[in-house]
């Protein structure tokens, strides 16, 4: 994955330290040492840890439990909650990938290009993202989707569609009104980095373009999009594993429901841990997702570094 | 629906501002008192006047009350506290948890000599409910309360309806076919479905405590007595199922509402019916709803309703003794007593003294179904049972596919007793006596 900072580095062509050399020092380590202090406390011994749980059978208290190799894993993969929990966290990223990477994309040439209060496009389609989850869950369980008095059943009603969905409620629109609701709020992040992308592409490429006589589509098309390659690889990265991870406003729109068809794979995991105090299970099915998520990254590293060479 | 959203705001700042609150008063010099509790709403302004009272009544305690979340996250923090031995002198715990709630290593006995000590002695309470709170001839947990399923109804539409009687009140309804009967009346002079309960919405327990109660009036049993073997009688079950199903196939029963959504259709007096816990009676007495609350009717034999009770309990303290132990009692004894004020949320107090309490029959209409002690059904002691547990969270999400049309009874059964047999082959994590102790 490239970072933005390395990416104007290699535009621009001008940071790239020369004379240092790599050499170990105290002082180094000085340097680093928060860092990697954070790092281990709290992101490599709680893995390791986690790894030594889900081969135990603990409970929630950390105690009590015994060593039970890999029977964790076994009832895991046996477990239907697992396989169905996990199907929804994949079904909730590929409907929600989509709509948030095009329209991230889409609002951010719209703003790249309407010249009129410019800053108020980007507040407006940044703004959502700042809001915490609790905040747009509510939002949305009691103001938008409640069926027949809800914003949204009134937007419908007054261009004559019949309201009265069940937003939350039906099996059917569940998934659909959550990623609804997610685009909504997370859009402008995507958004962002689109902008930012285009507004780094030099205006004489376009200049010259113009000057051949190359239409907006087809500029759009053969200047544009081409030199978006690398975010979109990025925005797209970022976006899979940002929807697999997917909790909060789940747990507070729908709670997983109705009759478990929301429920991701981190709510079973929570249920597993926390309402059924089995922290050993729980551990060895955050593992199993884990892997998951592991082997999406893989698959995408893959993917984009082919793009790359083709580009490159 | 705007009392809808302003009572779910108020509740949510009400649990947000009460969750941060500091430990109230200076406690130097005096006992120290931690007390932990998951009420929230009116059960929350209630109880904090009851400690705030009884603050005042002990000066020479320090009393430190704490508001949780209710459900999950409350048993969490609780099990966690006592686990680490930093947990706080007294507690509150539903009753169907206790089982899986590992007496003796995360909670501690009562001590009933110094219980009798303050008056409080079994004899005062139901037998059945008392004996909930003990495990291996040690007492645990000290019933405050039983909090039932009611039916609530709305006293305008049912005596345009013509059913209520002299009294002004429901008159019995005996039998599914009374009942019914009774919906479809009602139904005619409000052109909507006559009921409302919750169906759906996260971690809805209602389709779960509907089912308890229905089934339970047929005699059946979900559970074998110990809670370790599936009881499920398959044509009883059925017998129930079907006629979950057929409230909302015939339009009879609000098909998908979630819980504030089915209080906010009965409170803007749109429903005749609803059924619910009791202690949204503060809910229905705020908003100036003409309306009454009676004991579930028996549609299929026994009058039983699905219950559970709210008790104390003592979370376990490396080396519990002493003057914050005594005071623990002392508090315990003093709410019992004190009972006829909780009693005012709905909830029928379970220390038989205040039932016959002048402060408590005054209660209208809190003590009108306080004859429902007698007939309360608990969830058997099994470990993943009991309020806010996940069979309440599993059935509950398989029952609600009934009521809502998405899974047949027949589907339903299945998958409920499959959800079943899966929690009794896990062995109870907390060491409890639901599972393998």
């Amino acid at each position: 994955m490239t970072s933005p900072s390395a990416r104007t580095a290699e535009t621009t062509g001008t940071t790239k330290p020369v004379g240092i050399r790599r050499k170990w020092t105290e002082h180094g380590l000085l340097f680093v040492a928060p860092f990697l202090i954070t790092y281990s406390l709290f992101l490599l011994w709680p893995l390791v840890s986690g790894v030594r749980m889900s081969l135990r059978s603990d409970n929630i208290t950390g105690s009590g439990g015994e060593f039970v190799g890999l029977d964790n894993y076994a009832e895991a993969v046996r477990d239907p909650d697992v396989w169905s929990s996990m199907g929804n966290t994949v079904w909730f990223t590929v409907l929600s990938t989509v709509p948030l990477v095009v329209c991230g994309l889409v609002l951010a040439l719209l703003s790249h290009h309407l010249r009129v209060v410019e800053w108020l496009w980007r507040l407006a389609w940044f703004a959502p993202f700042l809001l915490p989850s609790g905040v747009v869950g509510l939002l949305f369980l009691w103001v938008i989707y409640p069926s027949d008095f809800g914003f949204a059943d009134q937007v419908l009603a007054s261009v004559g569609l019949r309201p009265g969905i069940g937003w939350l409620t039906d099996e059917r629109y569940a998934m659909v009104s959550i990623v609804l609701a997610t685009v909504w709020w997370t859009v402008g992040f995507n958004f962002l980095l689109y902008l930012a992308a285009l507004q780094s592409i030099p205006r004489y490429v376009y200049e010259a373009a113009e000057l051949d006589g190359a239409s907006g589509p087809r500029r759009l098309w053969h200047i544009t999009l081409p030199l978006l390659r690398r975010t979109t690889g990025v925005v797209v990265v970022l976006q899979v594993l940002a929807s697999l991870k997917i909790f909060d406003q789940v747990y507070i729109m729908t709670g997983g429901g109705p009759d478990d068809s929301t429920r991701p794979i981190l709510q079973y995991v929570y249920q597993a841990g926390f309402t059924g105090y089995r922290i050993g299970y729980a551990s060895a099915v955050s593992y199993l997702f884990f892997a998951l998520i592991v082997i999406v990254s893989l698959v995408q590293l893959r993917l984009s570094r082919r793009r790359g060479e083709e580009s490159g | 629906m705007g009392a809808v959203l302003a009572t779910g705001a108020l509740t949510t700042a009400t649990a947000t501002t009460a969750g941060c609150a500091a430990p109230s008063g200076a406690t130097a010099g005096k006992t120290r008192l931690r007390y932990w509790h998951l009420f929230g709403g009116g059960d929350g302004v209630t109880m904090t006047g009851m400690v705030d009272a009884f603050a005042t009544a002990h000066p020479d305690i320090g009393l430190e009350a704490t508001q949780l979340a209710w459900g999950s996250p409350y048993y969490t923090k609780l099990g966690m506290a006592g686990a680490g031995g930093r947990a706080p002198e007294v507690a509150v715990l539903h009753l169907t948890r206790l089982a899986g709630f590992a007496p003796g290593r995360l909670l501690d006995p009562f001590d009933l000599d110094l219980l009798a000590g303050h008056g409080i002695t079994p004899d005062r309470f139901p037998p059945d409910i008392w004996r909930r709170g003990q495990v291996d001839g040690e007492q645990y947990a000290i019933p405050l309360d039983t909090h039932p399923m009611v039916l609530y109804y709305n006293l305008d539409i049912c005596a345009k309806a013509g059913l209520l009687g002299a009294d002004g009140q429901l008159g019995p309804l005996r039998g599914t076919a009374e009942f019914l009967a009774a919906l479809r009346t009602a139904r005619r002079h409000t052109g909507v479905p006559a009921l409302t309960t919750e169906t759906i919405g996260p971690d809805a327990a209602t389709p779960w405590r509907l089912f308890a109660t229905f089934y339970s009036q047929t005699g059946g049993e979900v559970l074998s007595e110990d809670g370790k073997r599936l009881a499920l009688d398959d044509t009883k079950a059925l017998k129930v199922l079907d006629f979950m199903a057929r409230l909302a196939e015939e339009g009879l029963m609000v098909r998908r509402t979630d819980y504030p959504g089915s209080i906010g259709v009965f409170n803007d007096g749109r429903t005749a019916f609803h059924l619910n816990g009791e202690w949204e009676v503060t809910t229905f007495k705020t908003s100036g709803l003409p309306f009454s609350m009676t004991r579930v009717p028996a549609l299929f034999g026994r009058a039983t309703v699905q219950a559970d009770c709210h008790s104390f309990v003592l979370p376990h303290q490396q080396g519990r003794s002493g003057a914050s132990n005594e005071a623990a009692h002392a508090f315990t004894a003093w709410m019992l007593k004190h009972s006829a004020d909780w009693a005012e949320g709905g909830h029928v107090p379970a220390y038989l003294p205040t039932l016959a309490d002048p402060d408590y029959l005054r209660l209208t209409p809190q003590s009108a179904y306080r004859s429902v002690i007698n007939d309360v059904v608990l969830d058997r002691p099994a470990w993943f049972a009991g309020s806010a547990s996940l069979l309440w969270i599993e059935l509950g999400a398989v029952f609600s596919g009934v009521l809502t049309g998405s899974r047949t009874p027949r589907d339903a059964l299945r998958e409920a007793k499959a959800r079943l047999r899966q929690l009794l082959d896990t062995p109870d994590p907390l060491g409890g006596t639901g599972g393998s102790a």
